[in-house]
């Protein structure tokens, strides 16, 4: 009787085993045909394309901002901009950004180094399929770097503004601000010129001509 | 234009007319698919780069070499 009785579960047992493994495989297959990243991702058959994309877009860069403004993304990682609305005669009220890519840009007081406000700000490709909407970093740095030179209201007006510290790390930035002033102090020196601060060296760099 | 990395859409001397209508059109085309363009510009008296935004073919300022289209911004 007893036998019987384990022949029974174990047929019981099997089959639900097998039922299982079934509904899985079938669950995994419906996964693989829906998920668009695993579709996405089989697609990509070249890994050196995005690398390549971003040499393009480094070169792209380079032919459009500021000698100045290159050298400082290529050495930090980041450009520095002068807002439009400081350039008065008394060079008072001065402040500027920091462009970091695919990070808000940061606006801060050079005078003080004060962090003011992060401006979140994309621009996604939507038409993209292939490598979804997010853009090259330098071809994201160049976005912002025109919107900022050309239409600087607007940018801010459609940026979602927040206090400092949402999301870059107020730390990090003031360690950037003296990498920038070391940078830059080591540039002057390079050039035979005497820098007297972040302040006074920024609005010479947008005032005068590229040297 | 940004993207994936620099890619030519369409170049030409803006004195043909021929030229001239290709790069028109292609200019629409990228509006149309909701981009921005922008130019490149230099400052004449500072030598300083600088950019302007452009909406229409026509207010691309005359000798400009090229225009640059980026993805609209949206808050992020």
């Amino acid at each position: 009787m007893s036998t019987v009785a384990f022949v029974v579960v174990a047929l019981i047992a099997a089959t639900l085993a097998g039922y299982s493994l079934v509904m899985r495989v079938h669950a995994a297959t419906a996964d693989r045909r829906r998920s668009p990243r695993r579709h996405r991702r089989a697609l990509r058959l070249d890994p050196g394309t995005e690398r390549r994309a971003e040499r393009r877009a480094r070169a792209l860069l380079r032919s459009i901002v500021n000698r100045d403004e290159w050298e400082m993304y290529r050495d930090l990682g980041f450009i520095r901009v002068i807002g439009h609305n400081s350039l008065d005669d008394t060079a008072t009220g001065v402040y500027c950004y920091l462009i970091y890519p695919h990070k808000p840009i940061v606006a801060y007081l050079p005078g003080s180094n004060s962090l003011m406000s992060e401006y979140c700000v994309e621009f996604p490709d939507h038409e993209e399929r292939m490598y979804g909407p997010k853009l090259p970093d330098s071809d994201d740095v160049l976005a912002k770097w025109m919107m900022l030179r050309s239409d600087e209201e607007g940018l801010i007006r459609r940026a979602n503004m927040h206090l400092p510290g949402r999301q870059v790390d107020p730390q990090q930035v003031r360690r950037d601000l003296w990498r920038l002033a070391m940078w830059e102090r080591e540039r002057d020196a390079r050039r035979g010129r005497v820098s007297t601060g972040p302040a006074a060296s920024a609005v010479t760099a947008n005032a005068g001509p590229a040297r | 234009m940004p993207g994936r990395g620099e890619v030519v859409l369409a170049e030409g001397d803006p004195q043909l007319s021929a030229d001239e209508e290709r790069l028109v059109d292609e200019f629409r085309r990228q509006l149309d698919a909701g981009m921005w363009a922008a130019v490149p510009t230099t400052d004449g008296s500072s030598g300083r780069r600088e950019a302007i935004m452009v909406r229409d073919y026509a207010e691309i300022p005359e000798g400009a070499e090229r225009v640059i289209f980026f993805p609209r911004a949206a808050g992020g």
